[in-house]
């Protein structure tokens, strides 16, 4: 951590073994370990909210309700009618990744977005399952989207290439953007926090200065709670704007 | 009142929209691409990663070709070149005005939208 005179801003994101000699011997980091701990809690947000089944709900259920609204409206707006089908996914994946970037948030806690392996392996699920469905709904037909309709053939050999590229690029914009979105606001909450305690070893000037970056974290608590959403969303929405090209003809 | 003052004015909204639609067409396709702020600002976020993810693909590709074929730097600048083109093609995607009929094709979509 921030002892002293320097500041070690990407500490925070190595991975230990947790859970003792058990977590030793499995290579059990904090990361699985925060996955487990966000699915449990979408489970339980779901399970326990929506217990009471009532006509006219509470506080807790009303939360679950908008929850799944919002994906809902999310997948058949964006997808169309098609989007029933995806609407589990695409909810699965946009509250994993809220309440891993939420979760992160709190202290000693480890936010698991923040892995660039993590982010890939959810945008690749992405990816191969747009594949998929593109290949399942539109056959041969898919990759003559590679080549855009109207242009001359002449110019075949450069638009391809680049249509592909900028096909390929899509898992590549979906990770990077989560992961260095986690990354960057998880560096500057770590640094202000270790100005506070540099400001403090100063004095009594110090002293009052180390109000200054303890002011800016709580704002940076706030940008990153909206960026922790913003992200999910994004990513959300995302996978159904792919989803919607592969199952159009 | 009831039904028939209800329909007519109905009838009136889809007209005066229609009109306005005529004489602004870029509106109907502003108010449905920036349907809310969060898509507004979701978009703005992403349009950095978008080119950034286009050109490292292309040299990711680029080398990793050469180093396949033993060719040094030929692919990776072709490649490269092509990588920015993407990341390009991928912000005008993200940018560029929305036709205000969605289930119109459009002729300068490829594979994405």
């Amino acid at each position: 951590m921030a002892a002293g005179s320097t500041i070690d801003a990407l500490g925070q994101f190595e991975l230990h073994p947790v859970l003792g000699g058990l977590g030793e011997a499995l290579r059990f980091s904090q990361s699985p370990l925060m996955m487990i701990v966000a699915s449990v809690a979408v489970l339980a947000f779901l399970y326990i909210g929506m217990r009471p089944r009532a006509v006219v709900p509470g506080r807790l259920q009303a939360a679950a309700e908008i929850c799944y609204d919002f994906i809902h409206n999310m997948a058949v707006d964006t997808i169309g009618p098609e989007g029933r089908a995806f609407f589990p996914f695409v909810f699965t994946l946009f509250f994993f990744i809220l309440a891993g970037n939420y979760l992160g948030l709190l202290p000693f806690s480890f936010a698991f977005t923040s892995h660039v392996a993590v982010t890939v392996a959810l945008a690749l699920m992405v990816f191969v399952l747009s594949v998929i469905v593109s290949l399942k709904a539109q056959g041969a037909k898919f990759f003559a989207h590679f080549m855009p309709a109207g242009a001359p053939v002449a110019l075949a050999p450069l638009l391809v290439p680049i249509e592909i590229l900028s096909f390929l690029s899509r898992p590549v914009s979906l990770s990077i953007r989560l992961f260095a979105n986690m990354v960057a606001g998880h560096v500057m909450l770590e640094m202000f926090a270790a100005f506070t305690i540099m400001l403090a070893g100063l004095g009594l000037i110090g002293d009052a200065l180390a109000v200054g970056p303890v002011v800016i974290n709580v704002a940076l608590m706030a940008l990153e709670l909206l960026v922790g959403a913003l992200q999910a969303y994004v990513f959300a929405i995302l996978t159904c704007i792919y989803l919607r090209e592969a199952v159009a003809h | 009142m009831g039904k028939e003052t209800d329909s007519s004015r109905h009838a009136f909204d889809r007209r005066l929209k229609q009109a306005m639609d005529r004489n602004n067409p870029d509106r109907a396709a502003q108010a449905s691409a920036q349907g809310s702020d969060i898509t507004t600002v979701g978009t703005v976020l992403r349009a950095g990663t978008e080119m950034v993810a286009g050109l490292v693909v292309g040299v990711a590709m680029g080398w990793g070709l050469d180093r396949w074929l033993g060719s040094r730097p030929v692919f990776l600048i072709l490649f490269s070149l092509m990588g920015g083109a993407a990341g390009v093609l991928n912000v005008w995607r993200l940018v560029r005005p929305q036709d205000a009929l969605e289930d119109k094709p459009d002729p300068s979509a490829g594979p994405e939208r």
